[in-house]
């Protein structure tokens, strides 16, 4: 409900509140849902990897499940990033994909990595090692997440826009106060998908549990 | 393409991954519900099937009981 309540502001704010850009012209509002969805897939692939610690050395139930359904909410808004990205970039700079920013290269070997994560998961058979294996893999990804982060602001290639500098960021007061509101849209949107995918993971795992049971 | 055509476009993707999402989670919680179904269904078959006779349980037990010792 939070998340539609918010993505509905979001997108009204986006279309009838947050002015064009000069620069860019309307295009320019892919803004508010690439970026958004960029940091909300980092922000999964950290959750997974914190849950992954939390399985290895606290041994906390449940915390394998948790971190693979948070790695594949982070491939999922991982996907819409590159996607939208990919149109942007489109209509920016005239290519589907630009091979020399380091940027967009790192954010695609992020996702081709955590996309492996499920080829590593299903390859092994269910039990302690295949969680223990998992895990360890999630925790090596998140590596991986600074160096995308930041690889915009190493990059000397100067493609890929920079809009969040020391300074604070480069936008006015209606265009941010807009990316704050759908960045918080699609937060509630993806902790929404975690904890109903969560629940119908848990729902199942009893469901076996039951059937092996009454066999 | 306009811009407004790629603007609209990036949107609709959005969109249309949201709800492939959601149609899948539906597909699931589907599965799992008629899953739910069978299972209720063979307790009940075994709650109402008869129930051995007391006689035939002792028999059984000395059998047990025999074969261990």
């Amino acid at each position: 409900m939070l998340a539609a309540t918010l993505l509905g502001t979001a997108v009204g704010l986006v279309f009838f509140f947050a002015p064009v850009d000069a620069d860019q012209g309307i295009s320019q509002k892919i803004f508010y849902i690439h970026v958004p969805c960029a940091l909300t897939a980092y922000a999964c692939f950290a959750w997974g990897a914190w849950k992954a610690y939390l399985h290895l050395w606290k041994r906390t139930p449940g915390a394998d499940m948790e971190s693979y359904v948070a790695i594949h909410q982070g491939v999922i808004f991982g996907a819409l990033t590159l996607l939208t990205g990919s149109i942007w970039a489109k209509a920016s700079w005239g290519h589907w994909w630009v091979w020399s920013s380091r940027q967009l290269v790192l954010f695609l070997v992020l996702f081709l990595f955590y996309a492996a994560y499920f080829m590593l998961r299903f390859s092994i058979d269910p039990g302690p090692a295949r969680a223990n294996l998992s895990a360890v893999y999630a925790i090596f990804g998140v590596a991986l997440i600074p160096v995308s982060f930041l690889a915009i602001r190493l990059a000397e290639d100067f493609v890929h826009p920079v809009v969040f500098k020391r300074s604070g960021p480069a936008m006015t007061g209606s265009m941010f106060l807009t990316f704050c509101i759908a960045w918080a849209g699609i937060l509630a949107l993806a902790a929404a998908f975690y904890h109903v995918e969560l629940a119908g993971k848990r729902l199942d795992s009893r469901v076996r549990e039951l059937r092996g049971l009454l066999r | 393409m306009s811009g407004g055509d790629y603007l609209a476009a990036a949107y609709l993707v959005v969109l249309v991954v949201i709800l492939v999402y959601v149609a899948i989670i539906g597909l699931k919680l589907a599965r799992l519900d008629r899953d739910l179904s069978t299972l209720v269904d063979l307790t009940r078959r075994r709650i109402e099937a008869p129930a051995p006779r007391q006689e035939e349980q002792d028999e059984q037990e000395e059998r047990e009981e025999s074969r261990v010792g």
